[in-house]
């Protein structure tokens, strides 16, 4: 290092003093002036309500206004808002929230809450020049900000109607008994407006170190370290660099342990680009001004398979020595004789059909902080699963899993990638390894690169049915590249069998999934497991069934769809709360709406033609065949609040709201009475992860028991009868039992440990039966059921689609929440948009938001719901889970309506301009 | 009045650099190498994480070159203005293709930063801003302390990321010669999603009509070779049509040998070579008013 001039950083560049406005104060910081804007706000002024996802411009994330005009903070050099005036979003409320916040609060336009900020920011700009925007005029204006979550409607309702909410928002929660089924805005709400939620990078210590990680830029590939002590020598700031050698524990994980087969640090070979081989920890500046290309590392690549098809020819070198055929695993389920019932009917369709890699694309990447708090190491980090965080963090760093806390942070979205550890055991390892707080921030694209995507799948499949149009029989199978690691890889083979069938009788049947490890990026969790793939295969087949018998492809649907009393594939028998059928029934008008308009439409039009097309899904809540167990502790405070250890992770849905419903009613006390405690694995019990749509149904389950129990001690403590109910005064219990009144004196009362006078803690697991060898038992304790009907637009000439609407009907036994049942419907609406027309992840090619295409605002057409609650006996309420269902119908349902408009059946997706263009042309040249 | 820094990075020393006149700036270029920060749009997201170790000439605080003057031969776009300047300008008809294109180069936060040389200087194939100033005739002004020149854009971009700037030179303007500001323009872009997205294709075309007859025609091409290029066959094919939907046919039957596309991840080779024509179809009926230009997604 050279000398160190006074002022002077490391940074390469002298710091300069730049004084601007900051809503409306005046500040001064000392920063390299081209600094981008978003790291000095976030940084220097501790302003973290300006998010970043993707530092490039692509996501809108950190979009702050200059000078009244809105930008991406990314984007913008320190010495450029010299003696201006910046306003971020928490500039947006003047003690109160602005009518823009109000509004998207009312309307639930906030989940996650990761890009509302941005979103905030853009639409104030808007609205300042134009109160109240059309709809054309939203999207523009906010079509530089990228939403996983929502799929966009309530955002684009909250700005139209800002102007209507100038009174603020209506804070008040339903009264006691009736939390159930009312919307009331999100208990969570109010810190994802105005700027003050604390996502996994938000709250980093000032004396952190920060964490680099060094990763494979090949598929596969060898590697050795040079001379590291020299390196660090060299580099006055670095505090250490630590690889696999340095992991105390075993160097192993996964979330499925039989299947355990991670490194956190690769040793001495990287079997996927992006994996990680070592760590660098230091001064937040040094790291800053740290270039990698001298780090002493030598590669030496090796062959690499990126095909399942290449992966499980012979002669392929096995990824992992103890997987012949690279073969991670395969479910099967069997059931009658589905080759005799193929042979024997009267028609038959089949086909093949190919998926992408999905990249899960939450705008919040991977982020956190590790400490040591005298012997216990905590990690403070976004996440859907903190106790299995802290098994595996614990395992691979040898501590016993009570010395490992978890505390979760907001989560900027998950979808099933942050079920897997990602950044827990390497800052956990720089953190016991330098007895330092221990920081990292994934950059958007290792996030990409090195995280989990939704599985590839090549399938092909048989169905048949007899005259009258029933289907007899199929035969399904499917290889799902799994990637270098087996992450969820076994629950996509497992689950896809059991799914495959869609929600109809299939008398006869046989479905295998093969799940196959390649070099490509590990395949894991993302909201479907696996399903959503399969069930574009078996949909589409069945539009071809229903064209062979010339039946209404609805009515063919109707005609095949389970019904209470129906066996599944695995042989289970529904006896009640299936609701396939009535999902279906309420479609009936909006079906034949649809198809006449198309037609009309078609008689006139010669260069685009319009498509209806309808698809079912099904999906079990829950573990398949696994115990499931939810934990829920609910307890009265000597100061009279309720306070619930909410331990089911809220990363957007809303179970922090659902969950406390669910428990208030149970209990009879009034959601106001309610304090939430987080996830926090020191002081709340496991409520499971987040994944498999099991929140609502699982630990709402939990929830309404622990909530009955504590109402059974108070009663009981009373000695009044279970008719009685139940007020909080203050720090008394009132009840009332007919004309008497009794009243419990907190105060007087002894108190545990947690300052609780009444306590109840409940367990819940959902009853499952295992699947036998032929893939036959009770997977799921209960299902859920839906079916969207797309209805859009194809360009001949161009080969674009236009979505016109969605209609989407779902079975959720009971919407605990409507408004928060609504925002999941069009989240997965927009996530299936995007798996079908869109979203192609290409290792080492697509490894950004903006070769990697989500739909943004001006992509997602309007969606009408239609809530159907057919109760599940199981399911607290009646009610069932619904996160991944919603995703699964809207891609085959797209691809259907595409060929009822072209004629085409694109066979691979995404579908893009040039592939449908391709199927088009491929059609005319058959002619 | 220069500000300047200077930092010891490990390497070697950074300078950095804001001037705030012209003069300024080039004679820093003529005494060192810099790398130009302008709008930054391009610059962070190629900077990434890695830490700066080139000199950066900061030009933002150039404000002559900020705005659109009319002078006696030329319109005069300076090169720090924005898309945003130029939607927001009063300009003749001939430049709603560039109004348009302006209105889809990434997002409004995007067009609020960016600049119209920047997106020449970056020089992707896919940038939007090319095909609608190559129907303008357009020319780039490229200054050095010594010595002004100006080259018209098809010279000025060279290839993918690749263009005629010498060391010690900077783009001040763009010009569109006044002669060529006439008639009224399209522009179409086609994409895989309707915001902040990479063009498959785009195509700009401008057309002088007199009595219902195409006088003059103007049409270009982008996404589909290493530069956008002007589509002459089409041109001719076009001159002396009148204005009807055999304007089309015009198009389709025309030869068109400037392109050669490329398979990436947005399209095939075959996709590009058949939109192509398409929204060069539809670029010329929207700019003969025969129907409205629209976004191809």
């Amino acid at each position: 290092m050279s000398m160190t001039r006074s002022g002077m950083t490391r940074s390469g560049m002298e710091r300069a003093d730049i004084a601007f406005e900051v809503n409306g104060a005046a500040v001064s910081v000392s920063v390299p002036p081209v600094r981008r804007l978003s790291q000095v706000l976030r940084d220097e002024l501790r302003l973290t309500g300006t998010k970043v996802g993707c530092d490039a411009g692509d996501c809108g994330a950190c979009t702050v206004l200059v000078d009244g005009n809105p930008v991406c903070a990314c984007l913008v050099p320190a010495a450029s808002v010299t003696g201006a005036s910046v306003t971020t979003v928490e500039g947006l409320a003047n003690g109160r929230l602005s009518a823009l916040q109000a509004s998207f609060l009312e309307h639930g336009a906030a989940q996650c809450g990761i890009c509302t900020p941005g979103l905030l920011v853009a639409a104030t700009a808007l609205l300042e020049r134009n109160p109240t925007p059309s709809e054309a005029e939203t999207q523009d204006a906010l079509g530089g900000v990228l939403c996983r979550c929502t799929g966009y409607r309530k955002i684009v309702a909250a700005v139209m109607q800002a102007s209507q909410h100038v009174n603020g928002v209506d804070l008040r929660l339903p009264e006691a008994g009736h939390a159930v089924g009312a919307s009331p805005i999100r208990l969570d709400g109010v810190p994802k407006v105005n700027g003050t939620e604390k996502f996994g990078g938000d709250s980093f210590p000032a004396d952190a170190l920060s964490v680099l990680v060094v990763r494979s830029p090949h598929y596969h590939a060898g590697f050795s370290f040079g001379d590291i002590e020299a390196w660090v020598k060299a580099h006055p700031g670095i505090t250490g660099v630590f690889t696999a050698a340095d992991i105390p524990g075993k160097n192993c994980f996964g979330v499925i342990g039989p299947f355990a087969d991670q490194p956190a640090l690769a040793e001495g070979a990287a079997r996927l680009r992006g994996e990680a081989v070592a760590l660098v920890a230091g001064e937040r500046e040094t790291i800053l001004d740290l270039d990698l290309a001298d780090f002493p590392i030598t590669w030496t690549e090796r062959p690499h398979v990126l095909q399942p098809r290449e992966a499980k020819a012979e002669g392929a070198a096995p990824i992992h020595q103890h997987r012949p055929a690279n073969l991670l695993t395969s479910g099967y389920v069997e059931r009658g004789d589905a080759e005799g019932a193929l042979a024997g009917a009267a028609v038959t369709a089949s086909g093949a059909f190919e998926t992408s890699f999905v990249e899960h694309a939450y705008i919040e990447p991977e982020a956190g902080y590790a400490y040591m708090d005298g012997d216990t190491l905590v990690v403070v980090a976004c996440t859907q699963a903190p106790y299995m965080d802290r098994d595996d963090t614990a395992k691979v760093l040898g501590l016993p899993v009570e010395k490992v806390r978890i505390v979760p942070t907001a989560t900027g979205g998950g979808f099933g990638s942050k079920l897997d550890v990602s950044l827990q055991p390497l800052i956990g390892l720089v953190a016991m390894k330098t007895g330092r707080p221990a920081a990292l921030a994934y950059t958007r694209n290792e996030s990409m690169m090195s995280t989990t995507k939704r599985h590839p799948a090549e399938m092909k499949a048989t169905i048949g049915t007899d005259g009258e149009g029933r289907v007899t029989g199929m035969v399904f199978e499917g290889d799902f590249n799994t990637g270098a690691y087996a992450s969820w890889g076994p629950t996509v083979a497992n689950r896809v069998p059991v799914h495959a069938s869609g929600p109809y009788a299939t008398p006869n049947y046989r479905a295998t999934g093969y799940a196959i490890h390649t070099n490509g990026p590990i395949a894991g969790a993302f909201r479907g497991f696996g399903v959503p793939q399969a069930t574009i295969m078996q949909e589409t087949l069945y539009d071809e069934l229903a064209g062979k018998l010339g039946i209404d492809r609805l009515d063919f649907r109707l005609k095949n769809c389970l019904r209470d009393g129906c066996e599944t594939v695995t042989g289970q028998r529904l006896e009640s709360g299936v609701g396939i059928g009535e999902c279906l029934e309420q479609l009936q008008p909006h079906w034949t709406r649809a198809v006449a308009e198309a037609e009309a439409f078609n008689a006139t039009s010669t260069a685009s033609k319009r498509g209806v097309g309808v698809a079912s899904c099904w999906y079990g809540c829950g573990n398949t065949s696994l115990p499931n167990p939810s934990t829920i502790k609910v307890g009265i405070s000597a100061a009279g609040e309720v306070i619930l250890h909410q331990g089911a992770v809220d990363i957007g849905q809303g179970s922090n709201t659902v969950i406390t419903q669910i428990c208030a009613d149970a209990l009879g006390l009034p959601l106001e009475k309610f304090k939430l405690r987080s996830a926090d694995t020191a002081i709340s019990p496991d409520a499971g992860k987040t994944s498999a749509s099991r929140q609502t149904f699982v630990t709402g389950k939990a929830a309404e028991k622990s909530g009955r129990a504590l109402r059974d001690k108070i009663l009981r403590f009373a000695n009044v009868s279970e008719n009685a109910s139940l007020d909080l005064d203050g720090s008394t219990i009132v009840i009332h039992q007919g004309e008497a009144t009794r009243r419990i004196d907190l105060a007087a009362l002894d108190t545990d440990a947690d300052d609780l006078v009444f306590v109840a803690e409940e367990t819940y697991d959902p009853p499952t039966l295992p699947l036998d060898a032929k893939g036959q038992g009770k997977p799921y304790a209960l299902y859920g059921y839906g079916a969207q009907i797309a209805e859009l637009e194809v360009d001949l000439k161009l080969g674009t689609v236009k979505l016109i609407k969605i209609t989407a009907a779902h079975d959720v036994g009971k919407a605990i929440n409507p408004v928060l049942v609504e925002g999941q419907i069009e989240g997965g609406i927009a996530q299936g948009i995007g798996m079908a027309l869109m979203e192609e992840y290409i290792p080492g090619r697509t490894e950004n938001l903006h070769d990697y295409l989500i739909p943004t605002i001006g992509d997602v057409p309007p969606v009408e719901h239609i809530l159907v609650e057919v109760p599940d006996p199981e399911g607290p309420f009646g009610a069932k889970g619904l996160g991944e269902h919603v995703l699964i119908p809207t891609a085959p349902a797209i691809l259907n309506a595409i060929r009822h408009a072209t004629g085409v059946l694109v066979t691979k997706v995404p579908a893009t301009p040039s592939r449908i263009l391709a199927a088009i042309r491929e059609k005319e040249a058959r002619r | 009045m220069v500000r300047f820094w200077e930092g010891s990075g490990r390497q070697s020393v950074i300078r950095y650099a804001k001037p705030t006149t012209v003069e300024e700036a080039l004679a820093l270029l003529g005494e060192d190498r810099w790398r130009i920060l302008a709008g930054g749009t391009d610059f962070y997201p190629a900077q990434g994480a890695k830490p700066f170790r080139d000199n950066i000439l900061d030009i933002n605080g150039l404000a002559a070159l900020r705005g659109i003057a009319e002078t006696g031969e030329h319109w005069r776009v300076g090169a720090r203005t924005t898309w945003t300047d130029i939607v927001r300008q009063k300009l003749p008809g001939a430049f709603d293709a560039l109004k348009s294109a302006a209105r889809e180069v990434g997002s409004v936060q995007i067009q609020n930063l960016a600049s119209i040389a920047g997106n020449l200087c970056n020089a992707s194939p896919a940038a939007d801003g090319v095909p609608a100033l190559l129907v303008l005739d357009a020319d780039v002004e490229l200054k050095s302390a010594r010595a002004t020149r100006h080259l018209p854009i098809g010279d000025f971009i060279l290839g993918n990321r690749r263009t005629a700037l010498q060391p010690g030179e900077m783009v001040t303007a763009i010009r569109v010669p006044k002669r060529s500001a006439v008639g009224s323009s399209a522009f179409v872009k086609l994409g895989a999603r309707r915001y902040l997205v990479i063009s498959i294709a785009m195509a700009a075309a401008r057309l002088v009509i007199e009595d219902g007859v195409v006088a003059d025609a103007a049409v270009a091409v982008g996404a589909c070779s290493a530069v956008a290029r002007r589509l002459v066959g089409v041109e001719t094919a076009l001159r002396g049509k009148p204005v009807s939907a055999a304007l089309a046919d015009a198009v389709f039957s025309a030869p068109i040998d400037e392109l050669s596309p490329i398979a990436d991840v947005r399209g095939s080779a075959e996709y590009r070579q058949d939109a192509a024509r398409e929204i060069v179809v539809r670029a010329v009926r929207a700019a003969a008013g025969l129907d409205e230009g629209k976004v191809a997604a």
